[in-house]
């Protein structure tokens, strides 16, 4: 990587980054299908292309050749920033994943922070669209989604600050750096907190709430409240709002694979690069389909009841465990 | 609340653990649907279509000796039957069976007042038309084409 200049190496990076998106977004949509297909005993998509290879292209002409218009009553400069200002954070959260030791566009010593500080423009731009359709339904979505989010944003952040005490830095490609082999995954450091396990789960819980995927999914609810905050956007602004819950999916994904997973490091010690991130990351993509068809929705009380009376309780005692076990455990080391 | 704050935890994430594992057996079964255009199910041996003649296995001809015992039983007068007298032959000859599909109810009382076994249910059930006129069969015809093919 050092050979390219640093004009094509940004150009390169930004090109790749926007194409991994738009090719996940389009084709995690196919693997969801399929997977719903086969967890409910169907076949899912199989007229387009084989095994509805070309479904996400046929999907995409479809969104692209809509009629872009907006309620009368709507507020057309929040209504169209919305879906914008979704996929814009998402996009740019990718600058600082690192999919290998040397594939990361910005090898960023805040990464960690960066990627928290972009996700919470998620729930202002839901908050945007719900507010700006001027639609009882998509205002209801909105208002739910906010106090979702807060709920949800409160344990992962618990979670993260635990990690970066433990890791001692919030740069991705060190954090992954410490884990070389599958004992050394922080989903399995008991030393360094014996919940390391609990909270890998919990990290991932969250980050299905923080994503609004199923059975977190108020933002839609499609049974109670049409299609949530989505319901007035026609085209390609659903379809933003689509790329962007998927690439936020990823990012969610990603980061359990590089807090707890070991990143692109390899369970064995060999062999350490992309293809093992992808991997693993591929593999929580699949639980996360697989999640959100198994369960079904959860009520919105029950759905916060979680979050303040399971996950922060948890998590914050995870955080003084972790405190305590790296006073005594670390500093001992370093006495003897 | 049922339990402590611990055992509600626990048992609430074996369930999900349960459910999952569930949704994860059935995801490796293979696929019950059927693609139904290109390929159809066969009938249960007790599926009800509209009646059709059935032929003599020698002759090829059908069976019925148009008794008319169908026609009287059927409730809502589908049944249409004629015959007539050929020199030199026991009994009458078919020359027109005709059904009404679009007043059956598929009660079988036809089916059940012959004593030839001249009629039975069909299995066809891809029934579709323009008009009325394409439910009214004639099953003489239909039984004819039958044996040319």
């Amino acid at each position: 990587m050092n050979e390219l200049t640093e004009p094509t190496r940004v150009l390169l990076f930004l090109a790749g980054i926007i194409g991994f998106v738009a090719l996940n977004a389009a084709y995690l949509v196919w693997v969801e299908r399929k997977g719903a297909g086969h967890f409910q005993r169907r076949i899912g998509p199989k007229e387009v292309g084989p095994f509805g290879l070309l479904q996400p292209l046929a999907d995409g002409i479809k969104l692209m050749t809509k009629q872009l218009f907006h309620p009368a009553n709507a507020d057309p400069v929040l209504f169209w920033l919305a879906p914008v200002l979704l996929i814009v954070p998402a996009i740019t959260s990718f600058v600082v994943l690192p999919f290998s030791e040397v594939l990361v566009a910005r090898e960023m010593n805040l990464g960690l922070l960066m990627i928290f500080a972009f996700a919470s423009v998620n729930v202002l731009s839901l908050l945007m669209g719900g507010w700006g359709s001027a639609n009882k339904y998509a205002v209801i979505a909105a208002a739910r989604c906010v106090s979702q989010n807060i709920a949800y944003e409160i344990p992962m952040l618990l979670i993260a600050i635990a990690m970066v005490m433990v890791a001692g830095t919030l740069n991705l490609n060190d954090i992954v750096r410490q884990q070389p082999d599958i004992t050394q995954w922080y989903v399995f450091r008991l030393s360094a907190s014996p919940l390391m396990p609990v909270l890998c789960i919990l990290f991932f819980i969250c980050s299905l709430a923080e994503t609004n995927r199923a059975p977190f999914d108020m933002a839609e609810a499609e049974s109670e409240l049409i299609a949530g905050v989505y319901t007035e956007y026609p085209g390609m602004g659903f379809g933003l709002f689509f790329m962007g819950e998927y690439a936020n999916i990823l990012i969610g994904c990603a980061l359990t694979v590089i807090l707890f997973l070991g990143g692109w490091q390899c369970p064995f010690g060999l062999y350490p690069g992309v293809h093992w991130f992808l991997l693993k990351l591929y593999f929580l993509v699949f639980i996360v389909v697989w999640i959100r068809w198994t369960f079904p929705r959860t009520t919105f009380y029950s759905l916060l009841n979680l979050s303040w009376k399971i996950l922060i309780p948890v998590t914050l005692v995870n955080l003084l465990v972790t405190a305590a076990f790296l006073k005594v455990f670390c500093d001992a080391r370093r006495l003897f | 609340m049922r339990g402590g704050y611990f055992k509600e935890i626990f048992d609430g994430s074996k369930s999900l653990v349960v459910g999952m594992g569930i949704t994860l057996k059935y995801f490796f079964k293979p696929v019950v649907t059927m693609q139904y255009p290109m390929e159809t199910v066969a009938m249960s041996g007790r599926f009800r279509g509209h009646i059709e003649l059935l032929a003599d296995e020698e002759s090829g001809e059908a069976k019925c000796v148009v008794c008319g015992m169908c026609q009287k039983a059927c409730p809502s007068g589908c049944i249409t039957v004629a015959g007539e007298k050929v020199e030199g032959t026991k009994g009458k000859k078919l020359t027109l069976y005709r059904l009404d599909f679009t007043r059956c109810s598929l009660c079988g009382s036809c089916v059940e007042s012959c004593k030839f076994g001249a009629i039975d249910f069909s299995k066809a059930y891809n029934l579709a038309g323009r008009d009325k006129n394409a439910f009214i069969y004639d099953l003489k015809k239909r039984l004819e084409e039958k044996r040319e093919k």
